[in-house]
């Protein structure tokens, strides 16, 4: 479970993420959903304890994100943006060090291993250098790395982004098979895997949260029955034009 | 402490899977080899010990301490990848420590092998391999003391290229405490008090006396405390500015 209340960022003058508080319950799939710079990226590096809020507090499994970090990290699997690793390293000893760091035990590790191996595809890219793969691979690897541990919560930041349109298929088929008892929050500004993946959808612009509803519901909302044009009408009728611009330029 | 033990790992693996470990090693024992043979004149004085070796070690330090160190935690916030270490279950002092241990280790590892020089000096005559094992205890302090310095730096930006200078730049300082060059910025406004506190600071005094084979618990803790606060200011550092 996670539990945030009155969460804020800000960054000097900037409010990148505005008084939020939301609960997220076992077995939801959650899309965050937004225009670029809305605070998305922002909100799950505070939850996964990367970034420090400004105010209000984070709990995951029952653990304060910012007080018993340890706890709160081991039962969250975290990719990020852009899902960096290092580049030096061959798939199997990052998953390796992974491993290490998450103190899986030597029998759990196999398992877990192969587990993750089997769902992603990689056991062909084994032994080769992250640098050398494609976007493909590493945001696989990325996924990986963070399914590891076999954890409760998964936060995904754009987990399909530059992806092919079969990657694409694939990792949403893999959320949607772990989805069941599970917590799973991914951001995207992909809206079809909105529709695809998640059974709640938050719509956030400019660090505040407009909607929060069944992506069924939302999409109901607007006369067309299209979650894109209620997308656009929910963050383009709420937001000052000013900050349209900014987005835009 | 399997965390330390596991980014200690990933980190000593690192220099080996790319050039760098060969570069590093091969250019720190060809010019601490030049250093001993051509300014310090092993052959010519005659006498059978290391002293010309040990003499030009914090030089050579001063370039190539801060080459090693600069890609600590600037490498890893460029490449992003500090977002993932920190979201592990890790605490800063964790991560500072196994990252820092992995550096002084790969250091201690081309130290080692410049053990040529020590065959060298006993084929020729007997020195004092007492005096010459506390040299090499000397040097691998320094070298701690300055890569404690670097990695601090290293974590305060993404450029590796900055963290390069400055760290030469304050590790110059710190070589050069106990001279008048340093001593004069602060002598005529600030109290004796600070200026011999400046002047005890210096690595060159506390590396002399232990390469003349004197061990004193003096050095070890100003070593030891030197390592310790800059370690700590990394922490510092890291968790104010995680995130950039």
């Amino acid at each position: 479970m996670i539990e945030i209340s009155h969460l804020t960022k800000r960054y000097g003058a900037l409010t990148a993420v505005d008084d939020i508080s939301f609960n997220v319950e076992a077995g939801q799939v959650l899309g965050f959903l937004g225009p670029n710079g809305a605070g998305k990226s922002t909100t799950m590096k505070m939850i996964t304890g990367f970034l420090s809020p400004t105010a209000g507090s984070i709990r995951v499994c029952g653990h304060d994100v910012e007080r018993e970090p340890i706890a709160a990290k081991s039962c969250m699997g975290y990719l990020p943006e852009g899902a960096p690793s290092y580049a030096e390293m061959s798939v199997r000893a990052f998953l390796n060090f992974i491993a290490d760091v998450r103190g899986l035990s030597a029998q759990r590790r196999r398992a877990r291993l192969d587990d993750v191996i089997e769902r992603l595809g990689l056991a062909g890219v084994l032994e080769q250098v992250i640098e050398t793969l494609s976007k493909g691979f590493r945001r696989r690897v990325g996924l990986a790395q963070a399914l590891l541990h076999d954890p409760q919560v998964l936060i995904l930041d754009e987990p399909t982004d530059g992806l092919d349109p079969n990657q694409k298929h694939e990792v949403r088929t893999l959320i949607n098979a772990m989805s069941k008892d599970k917590i799973i929050v991914i951001s995207t500004h992909i809206l079809e895997e909105v529709d695809a993946v998640c059974n709640r959808a938050i719509i956030i612009a400019s660090g505040k949260i407009l909607a929060d509803d069944t992506p069924q519901a939302l999409a109901a909302r607007a006369p067309s029955g299209r979650l894109d044009d209620v997308f656009r009408q929910i963050t383009t009728g709420a937001k000052p034009a000013r900050e349209k611009e900014v987005a835009h330029a | 402490m399997h965390n330390v033990r596991a980014i200690f790992r990933r980190e000593f693996a690192s220099y080996f899977a790319t050039p760098l470990a060969f570069v590093f090693i091969v250019i720190f024992l060809l010019l601490a080899g030049v250093f001993a043979f051509y300014l310090g004149g092993f052959y010519e004085r005659g006498q059978a010990d290391l002293t010309p070796f040990f003499t030009y070690h914090p030089w050579l330090y001063l370039f190539l301490i801060p080459a090693l160190s600069m890609r600590l935690w600037a490498e890893e916030r460029k490449s992003g990848s500090i977002e993932l270490l920190m979201t592990l279950p890790v605490t800063a002092w964790q991560a500072v420590l196994g990252k820092y241990l992995a550096a002084w280790c790969f250091a201690g590892v081309a130290l080692a092998l410049t053990f040529p020089m020590w065959i060298t000096v006993n084929y020729l005559g007997e020195p004092d391999n007492g005096a010459i094992l506390a040299a090499y205890i000397g040097s691998f302090l320094m070298a701690g003391g300055l890569l404690a310095i670097g990695a601090c730096i290293s974590a305060t930006t993404r450029n590796q290229v900055i963290a390069f200078i400055f760290t030469v730049v304050i590790c110059f300082g710190f070589l050069l405490s106990g001279f008048p060059l340093v001593l004069n910025l602060f002598k005529g406004w600030a109290p004796q008090a600070v200026v011999d506190a400046v002047a005890s600071l210096s690595f060159l005094t506390h590396f002399g006396s232990i390469s003349k084979g004197v061990i004193d618990l003096r050095d070890l803790l100003y070593f030891g405390t030197m390592i310790a606060a800059w370690l700590a200011a990394n922490v510092i550092v890291l968790e104010m500015k995680k995130a950039d």
